[in-house]
């Protein structure tokens, strides 16, 4: 088999496994993966507002373990800020809208994965 | 900040064998595909996950790089993203903050300079979205350094991932002071504007900006990357 052969059977046979893997899971709804992905770089590894960028920003990152500022927030009010931004909801114009990248479903993911942060992890 | 691959001379070696310079993209595909996807439907399928990416796809390498750039840099790699492609990969937790596991970034290996520009031609051929970018109505035109830096930062926060001059912005995403000489300005503009148009699986989010506001970014990373160059 030559390599180029290889490569497109590797490629249908990833395909197949991905269409799979998303019948079977809806996607990434996997909040820590996707949080560890889309969010850590700004509210760092343990969600304390501490990532790799904090220090850039004029505006830090919320800590995600802070459970009464997380507390006053509705999860309705986490999906808004997710998918359409801080601005949508009168915050920072640094968190951005990430609904061109996350699906409904990852973003609920990501709201129950903030709500395990702040209020149920020791 | 350059970082030679341990394992540089052996892949030297065995990127000078004859089979090298006569298909570069068959060496492409034994030399490179472990780490850049190749294949768009493949990467595409990736999309949810970022899990065993270390490095960019290249199926879109033409529409996005200059060629010349890519010549040069392909036989004198420098780190471009300060935390890797996928930053969460090379971060650890410590009291002070998050910080960039720099000893653990994966490194390039530098190709002789024959087999850079053979690579270089191929990588230079991939243009699966040209058409797309053909229609991206972008003259490159000059702007104000202040008021560029002014929206960059405090009106669209990209130095929130992004560096505009070494050592100042995020550590996220690739540094953008050298983004005018690596890249292609149809691609800048049209990547800006919605990066999942050019590539579904791109995580840069959408600020949702129109055309205008692409170009002035765009020709902000012209003002601060080289104006002499087109």
């Amino acid at each position: 088999m030559t390599a180029i052969t290889t490569r497109i059977a590797l490629a249908a046979l990833l395909a197949f496994a991905a269409a799979g893997t998303a019948s079977a899971d809806a996607g990434a709804t996997d909040g820590a993966t996707l949080y560890r992905t889309y969010c850590t770089q700004c509210h760092g590894l343990d969600g304390r507002g501490n990532g790799i960028n904090a220090e850039a920003l004029t505006v830090q990152p919320r800590n995600h373990t802070d459970r009464v500022e997380m507390s006053a927030r509705t999860d309705a009010d986490l999906f808004k800020a997710i998918k359409h931004g801080g601005k949508s909801v009168n915050k920072s114009v640094l968190m951005p809208a990430w609904k061109a990248v996350l699906d409904d479903a990852e973003i609920e993911a990501l709201v129950a994965h903030l709500r395990r942060l702040c209020c149920t992890e020791p | 900040m350059k970082h030679r691959n341990a394992v540089g001379p052996l892949l030297a070696a065995l990127l000078h064998a004859p089979l090298a310079l006569a298909d570069p993209g068959a060496l492409l595909e034994s030399q490179c595909a472990s780490c850049h996807e190749l294949d768009r439907a493949a990467w595409e399928a990736r999309a949810d996950s970022r899990e065993g990416i270390t490095a960019p796809p290249l199926w879109y390498a033409g529409d996005k790089f200059r060629r010349d750039w890519l010549e040069a840099w392909l036989q004198d790699p420098a780190r471009i993203r300060p935390a890797g492609f996928v930053p969460a990969d090379h971060v650890r937790a410590t009291p002070e903050g998050d910080r960039v596991d720099e000893a653990g970034l994966p490194s390039h290996p530098a190709l002789p300079a024959a087999d850079a520009a053979a690579v270089a031609g191929h990588l230079a051929g991939l243009r699966p979205l040209a058409a797309q970018l053909a229609g991206e109505a972008y003259e490159p035109g000059d702007i104000a350094l202040r008021m560029g830096q002014m929206n960059f930062g405090k009106f669209k926060g990209c130095d929130g991932c992004h560096q505009d001059e070494p050592g100042y912005g995020g550590l996220s995403g690739p540094e953008l002071y050298t983004a005018w000489r690596r890249l292609n300005p149809a691609f800048i503009s049209a990547w800006i504007r919605a990066p999942q148009a050019v590539d579904s699986a791109a995580t840069m989010p959408s600020a949702g900006l129109n055309a205008q506001e692409a170009h002035k970014l765009a020709n902000y990373l012209r003002a601060i990357g080289a104006e002499d160059i087109p």
